[in-house]
Formats: C-alpha cells, sequence, structure tokens
C-alpha cells in the first residue's frame, strides 16, 4: 500500500502538477463567472497531516467556510474545500456585487449564503476534480457538495473521522485568485481512500 | 493566573491543579468528555473521535469504549476519588448540511460515550451534544463548570 507520507521527489512533483492544472481551471472557471480576468498563483502544494490543517488556516477558532465532496468511480477519496470566512465574503461580493450576503448571513448561514456559497464551492472543487481525471485518464464522480461555516477545527475534525481509517494525511493545494485588488486564498485538500493513491500514481505512470 | 491548557484530538490531560481550565477549541463531530471529582477539585478532559476501538489502533483516548475508563484511570492516579466523580459532555455535532449519514458520526460518538459512564456508574450532570455547530469547550478545575461557546452565540455555562 502506497501512503502519502511515502512518496518520493518524482511523485509528489507529479501531483503537484495536477494541483497546478487544477488551480488554473479553478481561475478560468471563476472568470466566467464573473466576466472578468482572474489570475491565481499556487504558492503550495504540500502533503501534510490533516490535524495540522487548522493552524495552517489561522488556528482552531478561525471562522472558515468548508465543501466537503466525496469522490466515486475509478477510485475513493474525499475533497475538503476550505477559505476564511473574509475570502468567502470577497468572493461572494465579486461575484454577485450589492446582492452579495453578509458577514451575518454568512455566519448563520442563511439560505442565499448557503446556496452561492455551495455553488462556488462545487464549482472550484470539481476545478481540481476535473484536472485529476483529465490527467489520469480516470473517470470520477462526486457527490453532492456538502458547507459548513465554521470554527476550522470543528471542519477539519468530522472530515478526519471519516477519513481516520484510511489516512491522516491530505494532499494540500493552496491557491491565490487574484481579481484586481482582491487576493482570495482557496485550500483544496485531497483525501484518497485506501488503495486510491496507488491507483493515481499508476495512472500517472509513476508508480 | 487560571492556565489553559488545549486537549488535542485523541488525547487527554488531566491536573490536579484548580487553576487550571482545559478546552478543546473548534470541536465539531467528535466528543469532550469531562470528569471532576468536586471534594479534591481534581479533573480530566479527553478529545474522543470515534464510538468504538478499531482492531490494531494502540490509543485508547481515540475511541469512546476505552477513553472513558482510561480517562477515569488517570484521574484517580492523579488523586481524584471514583465514588466523587461526575461528567460533563459536549460536542458531537453534525457539521456539514446537505451530507447524507455519512457525517452522523456524532451522535453516535455521544451515544458510546453515555453507554461508557453507564457502565463505570459515573452520573452524567452536564451535556450540551448535537446540532450542527461546532464549540470550543472550557473545563474550569476550581469548580467543574463547562463552559461552551459557539459562533455568533453567548457562551453558556453547563
Amino acid at each position: 500500500m502506497v501512503l502519502f507520507e511515502d512518496l518520493n521527489e518524482m511523485q509528489l512533483d507529479a501531483l503537484k502538477e495536477i494541483g497546478n492544472i487544477g488551480a488554473g481551471n479553478a481561475a478560468t472557471a471563476l472568470s466566467k463567472m464573473v466576466g472578468k480576468r482572474v489570475n491565481m498563483e499556487v504558492p503550495l502544494v504540500r502533503i501534510l497531516p490533516l490535524k495540522d490543517v487548522p493552524e495552517w488556516l489561522g488556528g482552531p477558532e478561525k471562522e472558515v467556510l468548508g465543501v466537503y465532496l466525496g469522490v466515486f468511480g475509478a477510485l475513493t477519496g474525499h475533497i475538503l474545500f476550505v477559505m476564511t470566512i473574509d475570502d468567502a465574503l470577497k468572493i461572494m461580493r465579486i461575484l454577485l456585487g450589492d446582492m452579495a450576503p453578509s458577514r451575518d448571513q454568512i455566519l448563520s448561514m442563511d439560505e442565499l449564503a448557503s446556496s452561492a456559497m455551495g455553488e462556488i464551492g462545487n464549482i472550484l472543487s470539481s476545478s481540481y476534480l476535473s484536472a485529476l481525471a483529465d490527467f489520469t485518464g480516470l473517470h470520477l464522480n462526486h457527490s453532492v457538495p456538502a458547507i459548513a461555516v465554521d470554527m476550522a477545527g470543528a471542519i477539519v475534525d468530522v472530515v478526519l473521522i471519516e477519513i481516520s481509517q484510511h489516512s491522516d494525511y491530505a494532499l494540500l493545494i493552496e491557491t491565490v485568485f487574484v481579481e484586481e485588488e482582491d487576493r482570495i486564498t482557496g485550500y483544496f485538500m485531497l483525501i484518497p481512500d485506501t488503495g486510491s493513491l496507488e491507483i493515481i500514481l499508476q495512472a500517472l505512470g509513476v508508480v | 493566573m487560571a492556565r489553559k491548557i488545549a486537549v488535542g484530538m485523541a488525547e487527554y490531560r488531566v491536573s490536579n491543579d484548580p487553576e487550571d481550565v482545559l478546552c478543546v477549541l473548534g470541536l465539531g463531530s467528535c466528543v469532550g468528555v469531562c470528569l471532576y471529582d468536586p471534594v479534591r477539585r481534581i479533573g480530566g478532559m479527553v478529545h474522543v473521535l470515534l464510538p468504538e476501538h478499531l482492531p490494531g489502533q494502540s490509543n485508547p483516548f481515540k475511541f469512546a469504549d476505552t477513553a472513558v475508563p482510561a480517562l477515569l484511570a488517570e484521574v484517580e492516579k492523579a488523586g481524584a476519588s471514583r465514588r466523587n466523580v461526575f461528567a460533563k459532555i459536549s460536542g458531537g455535532a453534525r457539521m456539514f448540511s446537505g451530507a447524507d449519514t455519512l457525517f452522523d458520526i456524532g451522535k453516535r460518538n455521544a451515544e458510546a460515550v453515555r453507554e461508557a459512564l453507564k457502565a463505570l456508574g459515573i452520573p452524567l450532570k452536564g451535556e450540551d451534544i448535537g446540532g450542527n455547530r461546532g464549540r470550543s469547550i472550557f473545563f474550569y478545575l476550581e469548580d467543574g463548570r463547562l463552559e461552551i461557546k459557539i459562533l455568533g452565540r453567548d457562551a453558556m455555562v453547563i
């Protein structure tokens, strides 16, 4: 069984490349939605223990938006996309202008806020997933996105529980979307189930 | 000076210093179990992830059924008397809306904790369980109160 923590340089590079393409797809999807050019940077792609993710996001009590997708098809696993509430607010304003939900609406997860955020999460997450599918040639599906707005620790702990029988590590792709003065950071995490990482590496020819 | 001691996932902390505050920041589907001896003012907290012990796993503090007796043993070791000890529990939320039963683990965690306490004959003096919001919890060893904070709401004490 291949584990994230055992990957060699070449295998990591292949996964990083998928991360870059996925981030590019996500920026293109955002550009189409807003009708303006959205650039992106990928400052960081790394493997890290999921329990360290809340620290990465600014501490366990940091208010974040989390979008969860189950992955199935040729391989199984989990996707978690996270951004801070402040950055989620910026995206809403870019997309919806004056119609954007307020911070309070986001925190209380009213109907407008949750549907808008679910949609954004869905579009961004599936951008990364389609990069993975394209690169590997594997047929992949995902579940309907489940969203949560809460403390980073609480959101990550749920996913950690789900995966604790498989792995404690995630592939983290940090992406910064740049639209005029706004910089929005999204954290995309891929957690393959036992055996699925091997399927990815085999499909990439880097076993 | 009160000292805040964070209890990480699948970890426990025990203290006999009444000034100490044991806490978990950002608790989701996990459950925080607090045991307290009000006479000797000794307490402990464990942060459990899953209801039942899985074969091949060595850390008893990860699973409700093994974590509760293990925590009791630790607070007794620190000087607590079993006949004084009571419990307070919090957590077990269902964080993601729109998901199916996949995320119902919080409820099962809480049930497993209650059962383990019952099996040991430890009275459950307070609980704040379930819902769909994350919590930060603070267990004050001066008097055994458990303070619970949820984003956008006033703190409550049980």
